[in-house]
């Protein structure tokens, strides 16, 4: 699974839903795999209005990518910074979870994720 | 007609094999009339297209594979669920042939997870959900075997013929109306769907669309239903048909 991903999921336990602590899932024991995709400048100013930044910075920082800026760029000034662009592209694009776990930091539950897939189902007590 | 994805890779004894309800939502998908709609829907900000139920990963792999002609730009991500590991396994494998074969408008897959319906998402973060969901009558829900442990990928290498029973039911049951599941989905919509989201659900005759298409416009004023496309009326009914649903905000202002 894309980085990406991981700003559009949360805990999927319901009471965790209105908790702040919910989002981002915290990225634990992560082991990375590398694709070489062409970077499209496009796509990142694109995808950059749809991005919660805080919770971007905190995965990046978590999976020990380099420190993205406080503020989000405007896509002006994305489209002149060509090294936040190769950042951004990198980080959200090219790399992917293949095994290690998201953690919430509301209730601690831990959703493993193996071969890419990461696993939201719950346990019955838990539903 | 755009190609369909590859899926001879995808293991039938365990995962939904596409069949009529499957390519009844590629058609809708594709079809001139909603290209207008999703090209208009999505203007600029990259969509986020999630299907519910991947199955083989047929529809979010098409959607994927085709995104620039869908939507017109193919700044468009796309994800899946699917409660069934073989499911998700085969839908990365599917999205990534498709994408293979459709090099000049392709989208980019971020991935599918392992998921009951839409838990996994943050609200309000899906732009566009596509279900076809286990939609047969039956008498009750599909029960998991005592010993399952084909939810866990590792262990999973060979489920047992209880486990491949459960999966298949997993797929077509839907318990009373063949609504139990979609009724749950219904529901998730206004917590789910971003402010300019739409989804695109699969319906057959004995799950009462009529009720289900009045019930989720009683959602509020901005609510709207249409019937995008159908297999075509048999005795008097249409079998199966893909139901689209949205908000129009301007209208209710
Ligand atoms: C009718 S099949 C559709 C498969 C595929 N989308 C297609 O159109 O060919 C329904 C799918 O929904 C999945 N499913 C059933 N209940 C689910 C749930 N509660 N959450 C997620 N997926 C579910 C099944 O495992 C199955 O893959």
């Amino acid at each position: 699974m894309k980085i990406l991903s991981i700003n559009f999921l949360s805990c999927a336990i319901k009471a965790c839903k209105s908790s702040s602590d919910s989002f981002p899932l915290h990225a634990k024991d992560a082991e990375l795999v590398q694709d070489e995709i062409e970077l499209n400048p496009d796509m990142i100013i694109n995808v950059l209005p749809r991005l919660d930044w805080a919770a971007l910075r905190t995965t990046s920082s978590e999976l020990g990518f380099p420190q993205l800026p406080e503020q989000p760029p405007t896509p002006f000034e994305l489209k002149a910074d060509e090294t936040l662009l190769k950042d951004l592209h990198h980080l959200l694009l090219e790399t992917q979870i293949s095994e290690g776990k998201l953690v919430c930091g509301n209730c601690g539950h831990e959703y493993a994720i193996k071969e890419g897939i990461a696993n939201f189902l719950l346990p019955s007590h838990l539903v | 007609m755009l190609p369909t994805p590859d899926t001879s890779h995808v293991p039938y004894e365990r995962v939904y094999e596409p069949a009529e309800d499957s390519y009844l939502l590629l058609d809708t998908l594709s079809s001139e009339t909603e290209k207008t709609f999703l090209h208009e829907a999505f203007p600029d900000a990259a969509p986020l297209v999630v299907e519910v139920g991947t199955g083989s990963g047929v529809v979010i792999s098409f959607v994927h594979a085709h995104a620039k002609t869908i939507f017109g730009s193919s700044q468009v991500l796309t994800a899946g669920v699917d409660m069934n590991a073989f499911a998700c396994r085969a839908t990365v494998a599917t999205a990534a042939k498709a994408q293979l074969d459709n090099p000049d408008s392709y989208g980019m897959y971020l991935g599918s997870c392992m998921g009951d319906l839409t838990a996994p998402w943050r609200d309000g973060a899906i732009d566009v959900l596509i279900f076809n969901p286990p939609y047969v009558p039956t008498p009750e829900m599909p029960a998991r075997p005592e010993a399952f442990t084909a939810d866990d990928l590792a262990d999973a290498a060979k489920p047992s013929f209880d486990d491949d029973s459960y999966l298949l039911a997993l797929s077509y049951a839907g318990g009373r109306d063949g609504m139990e599941t979609t009724d749950r989905l219904v529901e998730s919509l206004p917590r789910i769907l971003s402010r300019r989201g739409c989804a695109y659900l699969l319906l057959c005759a004995q799950n009462k669309p009529d009720e289900v298409r009045r019930r989720i416009e009683g959602f509020g004023p901005e609510w709207r239903t249409l019937m995008a496309r159908s297999s075509g009326k048999q005795a008097g009914w249409e079998k199966l048909q893909v139901v689209r649903i949205w908000r129009d905000f301007a209208a209710v202002e």
